[in-house]
């Protein structure tokens, strides 16, 4: 796989230019938006690989943008990056269609790793939403009425289990013995359910427990 | 700078003094104002709360005059069954007299009582009724109804009642609208009575058609005026909130983060300190912003954010928390919180490494912390037997209070300690 096409998103200029000289050499930045509306304008332009979505922004935030670029058909790949830790920013994007959260106290290494791994059309959990994830399919106590999408696995649960604990992917692997495109699988099974299910405690879990 | 720091210190405590002086102050003058200029020993009439059987009228009353309130309730029913003029009286006193302030949640009402006088009312009714001497009081009765409808709608004037039913919810608010149109119907129940007793309401009728067109005339005109005045008002009352909430927010960042970028700057050569200043403002901005108020000594999952914030002050290093579920603090659990903070010590401290995660999942039966660091890991086995940090404070901790821990740990490969601890009742 080539260079990864990147388009970053985001109010604050100096965030931006900080994003960019961090990223490595795999990445290369194709374009910046400041707003939702040039948000909007330039992935329809640009056709990025994957576009670095703030959370917050002037005119709806990242939300606002998912909604419109991935209700037009589009296929890109988002990955949110926030300062927010909120739960409700976190499960609202995650569910707003994005494939994965990560804050922007990230290494310029770990988010050059998660946008690799966004590109290729896994999922990236940082422990924390890893830990919101747990706690939102662990608090429901009304049995499920998909199965399949509304409840974990064992196995999910193990590898949620130990992003929380901080584990990286391949440290996930050695420790459960499996490989890391399994990892990658489990993880992205999560993302799906957790966009997928329409058990409404997921978003009222989110938004009662207005936690960091 | 410091001196910069002092003033804009000084500034920022008289703000705080200022807003939160505002209401209270308002508030004592507004109690404190009658009665000094009543004069020095008078006792103000005061609706209590304790003891009240409708709303303290009579109640007051008696404290007032040092009588019986038996005394007066009869009275009050007595006037009521001859020719209403103690409801009249009642509704009156109900209306003008204040509400002595009563904290917490307020006593009920003796029903049984209430019952009581009302049974005595009806059997003075029923005496009055048979005999025929009551006949001639009945006039007064659609004063009577229509000050009780007055006194309904008066009631929602009175700001503070109105604050207590606002507060509660949506019920409530349909409950104010039945309050009023009760209060409506009986004042105009009231009215027509009145004029039906007196044999006027038929002179009457021309008027009221008069009168109609007159009221209406005057609502056509004065509606787009009215209306104009109550956004008005309702845009500064919004106005008013937000200013408040602007001031109560610039308050804060100036007491904190305001304060914590002068840190910074003044300790801009030491990188350390400045991360260090740099988290703990960031954590307890986010708390403001985002957390609901937190008991530390009440639940597990705000003991291990407590804990980890207190050791990343201490040592400058980050400690990201993820916690899943919560429940209680016991002993056993604040046991456990000890050993928890050693091993994070241990990891800031020793380790090296640039960051540590402290992950803590309550689950029905148990409750587990893990705290790793990706620094520099030891050998288990050379780890002398007097060092009190692994052995005593997390290993010892944990199996005195009936738990467990793990240490995990490589030359080279970090270290994690994972503790456990079951729950008993569940």
């Amino acid at each position: 796989m080539g260079n990864v096409r990147v388009l970053i998103v985001d109010d604050h200029r100096l965030f931006r230019s900080g994003v960019r000289a961090e990223l490595g050499e795999s990445i290369e930045v194709i374009g910046e938006a400041e707003d939702v509306e040039s948000a909007v304008k330039t992935i329809a332009e640009l056709q990025p690989d994957v576009v670095l979505l703030d959370v917050h922004m002037p005119g709806g935030g990242g939300q606002e943008v998912l909604r419109r670029v991935l209700g037009s058909g589009s296929q890109v790949r988002f990955l949110a990056l926030s300062v927010s830790d909120a739960a409700e920013d976190v499960i609202g994007v995650i569910r707003g269609g994005a494939r994965g959260y990560v804050t922007k106290t990230i290494s310029g290494r770990e988010l050059t790793d998660a946008i690799r791994r966004v590109a290729e059309g896994d999922a990236v959990f940082s422990p924390r939403l890893a830990g919101f994830v747990l706690d939102a399919f662990a608090s429901t106590e009304a049995p499920p009425i998909d199965p399949e999408l509304d409840s974990l696995t064992q196995r999910e649960r193990e590898v949620l289990r130990l992003i929380a604990r901080g584990y990286a992917y391949k440290e996930i692997a050695k420790e459960l013995f499996i490989s890391v495109k399994t990892v990658e699988t489990h993880v992205s099974s999560v993302l799906r359910k957790l966009q997928l299910s329409n058990r409404h405690e997921l978003s009222r879990w989110a938004t009662a427990r207005r936690l960091v | 700078m410091r001196r910069a720091a002092g003033t804009c210190d000084d500034d920022g405590v008289m703000a705080d003094r200022q807003t939160s002086r505002g209401p209270a102050a308002d508030k004592t003058s507004n109690d404190a104002a009658p009665a000094t200029s009543g004069g020095t020993d008078l006792l103000r009439l005061i609706r209590p709360v304790e003891g009240r059987l409708v709303a303290g009228v009579a109640q007051g009353v008696a404290d007032q005059l040092r009588l019986d309130p038996v005394v007066l309730r009869l009275a009050f029913v007595l006037l009521t069954v001859l020719d209403g003029i103690g409801a009249v009286a009642y509704a009156a006193l109900w209306m003008f007299t204040p509400r002595a302030p009563y904290e917490g949640r307020e006593p009920g009402r003796d029903w049984s009582q209430i019952a009581a006088y009302g049974a005595i009312a009806l059997a003075l009714m029923a005496l009055g009724w048979l005999t025929g001497a009551s006949a001639g009081g009945i006039g007064a009765w659609p004063i009577a109804v229509g000050g009780i409808g007055s006194l309904i709608l008066w009631q929602q004037a009175d700001p503070d009642r109105r604050r207590r039913w606002m507060d509660s919810t949506v019920g409530q608010a349909r409950k104010n609208w039945v309050r009023t149109i009760a209060g409506l119907v009986l004042v105009v129940v009231g009215a027509i009575g009145f004029l039906a007793l007196n044999d006027e309401l038929g002179k009457a009728q021309p008027g009221f058609v008069f009168t109609l067109v007159v009221v209406g005339g005057v609502a056509l005109i004065a509606a787009p005026w009215l209306a104009g005045l109550w956004k008005e008002l309702q845009r500064e009352r919004r106005e008013r909130i937000r200013q408040e909430e602007r001031a109560e927010f610039a308050a804060h960042v100036h007491d904190s983060v305001l304060h914590t970028l002068t840190l910074i700057q003044r300790n801009a050569q030491d990188s350390r300190e400045v991360m260090r200043l740099a988290r703990s403002q960031e954590r307890e901005l986010r708390n403001w912003l985002y957390q609901p108020k937190q008991d530390a000594d009440a639940s597990v999952a705000a003991a291990v954010r407590r804990v980890a914030a207190e050791e990343e002050d201490a040592h400058g290093v980050p400690i990201e928390v993820v916690c899943v579920g919560d429940c209680p603090l016991t002993p056993e659990l604040s046991a456990m919180m000890q050993a928890a903070r050693q091993a994070m010590v241990n990891a800031a401290k020793y380790s090296g490494s640039p960051a540590v995660s402290v992950y803590a999942e309550v689950e029905p039966g148990e409750v587990t912390v893990f705290v790793r660091d990706r620094g520099v890991g030891f050998d288990m086995s050379e780890v002398p037997e007097d060092r009190m940090g692994i052995r005593q404070s997390i290993i010892g901790r944990m199996e005195r209070n009936g738990g467990s821990a793990r240490v995990r740990t490589e030359l080279g490969e970090g270290t994690e300690v994972m503790l456990t601890m079951k729950l008993e009742s569940s």
